[in-house]
């Protein structure tokens, strides 16, 4: 192989105007595969991270309640005229029990009850339809850190304390401090202190969220010592799904992932990835051909040479490899230039872009690209090469 | 002494009714070799003679297995080649045969030294510090000491020439085989390449095939056979100088 190499490398070394454009040609299609990858993955993440800020990876709630007919005896037919019923508000069942569950099992990172329904906040004669949110403040943050987003007071719930969303506090003219009254039917209702004003940046969560506490969210929806939700993050965002499917089995219990909630996003999501996957995978065929484009040309040129090899006992497995090295080398040199570049767009983009969003390289990525870009150069030059390797000698070292 | 002599006259090359045609199966078909007889021992320094288009060329690719006969046996050091695949007569060839041609057919990548080399290394890889002193030792040889580092478009035609001819020598090959190697050198360069030839033949008992157009530098040949339109027309033996 140490002669294979030597050759391939000389002639490279020897064509260096080729050699030099073809590398420019494969140094520019890597670097575009490296920064659109990069920019892509670095963009999806940005925008899953943004979308899981503000909701759990995986929501737990009790089976929607249905209509149970009696079995019927042998030998007769039913005529039914069937309502669908209404979902009231209903607690979990045995939710601790479901939690002990829920917190052991594996892949699940945290796990946290919550109580929520609807109710109208008053301040005077202005009114707002709110969602309440009881939580346990510990639990909850472990799902989403509300506490980064508090832009007044702080995150205190209990005791008559309540945390609402900008938009809200905006609309009832309420400042930290301020009093309000929450009304939940039935004569349900509550006197609460803004202990913190949120501001998560999704409109319908800033405008219509109001935390508390459990125990006083229980007792303005009438559901003593219940949650209607338990919510789950999870280690892997992307085995939400499976997870969800597994802790539905394992409880009896309505299990909905974001992938399933955020259908849209996840298909746009998967739409992108292809696009980028297809833009990558035409690059490098472009690649490919620059590569064999080049190599055809050198073994035209080099026909004498490669006729006086053979001549001197160059063996037809030789020749080959003596061309799929350079395809090796020409893949590896200009990957690892291209490689180099797309670190500097991406290093220019964090720097001087619109700064919307960081884009991390991820540490596999240029090796990846590397490997795949040498594969594909060897690939590339196969043509060539058994051109060269099947060159009858007698007519190679006539060639002029 | 019996034993070089012994040597001498051992077998390199034989052909028995040794045919070859052109463009087998067109219109064009042409057989250009008829049936060739002929026998090189190691001592031989020949020459071979003929018009333009007798074929000799075509002999000289059979003789060097770069090409294969359409009928007939060629035996190289007594091997039958006729059956042999690619890979056996490539390795044979790179064992018994040197070649030069007419344009010397450097590798321009490579320097003098290197291309020299170039038999030993695409069989053995790296060169062993024995190859390199003996390639060393052949520049000496034909006059290129000190010129070892040169790439070959440095070299004039002359001394290119003569690193082509070192090239051949350097796998001791049984047969040298030569297409016109002074075709396109002045008349002195090109008696002092046949001096080269000369002397390999009998410092190392290589035996010397030649084509040559130029009648002189035939007259320096122990022998010469003159092909004329693929027939072996004259074989002759001339008194040793
Ligand atoms: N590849 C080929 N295809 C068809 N015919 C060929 C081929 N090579 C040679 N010939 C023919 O074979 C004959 C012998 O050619 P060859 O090259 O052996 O002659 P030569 O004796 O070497 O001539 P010269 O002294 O001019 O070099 C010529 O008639 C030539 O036209
Ligand atoms: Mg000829």
């Amino acid at each position: 192989m140490w002669i294979e190499s030597t050759i391939a490398l000389r002639f490279l070394r020897e064509g260096r105007a080729q050699t030099t454009l073809i590398l420019i040609g494969i140094a520019v299609g890597v670097s575009v595969i490296v920064f659109i990858v990069a920019l892509i993955r670095g963009l999806q993440g940005n925008i899953v991270e943004r979308t899981l800020g503000t909701q759990a990876h995986i929501k737990v709630e009790a089976p929607d309640e249905i209509n149970r007919l009696a079995p019927l005896p042998a030998g007769t037919t039913r005529l039914v005229l069937e309502t669908r019923r209404a979902q009231r508000l209903r607690s979990i069942n045995n939710w601790q029990q479901v939690m002990a569950v829920l917190d052991g099992f594996p892949g699940v990172r945290a796990v946290s009850p919550v109580i929520s329904g609807p109710a109208f906040a008053r301040r005077g004669n202005a009114v707002e339809s709110v969602a309440l949110v009881g939580m346990d403040p510990i639990r909850y943050q472990r799902i989403i850190p509300l506490s980064e987003d508090i832009v007044a007071g702080q995150l205190k719930v209990g005791a008559g304390d309540a945390v609402i969303g900008r938009l809200l506090a905006d609309d009832l003219g309420l400042k930290v401090g301020d009093k309000f009254r929450l009304a939940a039917g039935l004569g349900r209702e509550a006197q609460l202190n803004i202990a913190g004003i949120f501001e998560l940046g999704v409109r319908e969560l800033d405008q219509r969220y109001v935390y508390l506490d459990l125990k006083q969210t229980q007792s303005l929806l009438d559901l003593p010592g219940g949650v209607t939700v338990i919510d789950i993050t999870v280690e892997d965002i992307f085995t939400a799904q499976d997870a969800a499917r597994r802790i539905a089995a394992l409880t009896g219990l309505k299990a909905e992932s974001w992938l399933d909630t955020n259908a849209q996003l996840v298909n746009a999501l998967r739409s992108q990835s292809m696009s980028t996957a297809m833009i990558s995978f035409f690059v490098a065929v472009s690649v490919a051909f620059g590569i064999a484009s080049v190599l055809s040309i050198s073994v035209v040129q080099r026909t004498r040479e490669i006729g006086i090899l053979r001549a001197m006992g160059t063996r037809q497995q030789q020749m080959l490899k003596v061309f799929l090295v350079q395809g090796a080398v020409l893949g590896l040199t200009g990957s690892a230039i291209g490689a180099f570049a797309g670190y500097g767009l991406v290093w220019v983009f964090n720097t001087f872009g619109p700064k919307l969003f960081y884009i991390p390289v991820a540490p596999t990525l240029v090796p990846l690209a590397m490997a795949i870009a040498t594969l594909t150069g060897t690939v590339a030059a196969a043509v060539p090469a058994r051109r060269a390797a099947r060159l009858d000698p007698v007519v190679a070292i006539r060639h002029v | 002494m019996s034993d070089l002599a012994q040597l001498g006259s051992a077998e390199v090359l034989r052909l028995a009714g040794l045919r070859k045609s052109y463009n087998i199966g067109l219109p064009t078909e042409l057989e250009v070799l008829h049936g060739l007889e002929l026998t090189l021992a190691r001592r031989d320094f020949a020459s071979l003679v003929g018009p333009s288009g007798s074929g000799k060329s075509t002999l000289l690719n059979l003789l060097g297995l770069l090409d294969s006969p359409t009928a007939g046996d060629l035996y190289l050091l007594g091997q039958a080649t006729r059956l042999l695949d690619d890979e056996r007569r490539t390795a044979l060839r790179a064992q018994a045969i040197g070649f030069v041609f007419q344009f010397h057919h450097l590798i321009p990548a490579f320097t003098a030294l290197e291309n020299v080399m170039m038999p030993m290394l695409v069989t053995h890889g790296r060169p062993s510090a024995e190859t390199i002193t003996r390639a060393r030792g052949l520049l000496e040889e034909v006059g290129l000491a000190g010129f070892e580092g040169r790439k070959p478009q440095e070299l004039s035609g002359g001394q290119q020439q003569r690193v082509a001819i070192a090239r051949a020598l350097i796998t001791r090959p049984a047969l040298l085989l030569a297409d016109e190697p002074t075709g396109n050198l002045d008349t002195k360069t090109a008696a002092g390449v046949f001096e080269l030839f000369r002397r390999f033949n009998r410092e190392y008992g290589c035996a010397v095939l030649v084509v040559t157009h130029d009648p002189r530098l035939s007259a320096v040949c122990d022998r010469t056979i003159t092909l004329v339109d693929g027939s072996i027309v004259s074989d002759e033996l001339h008194s040793r100088t």
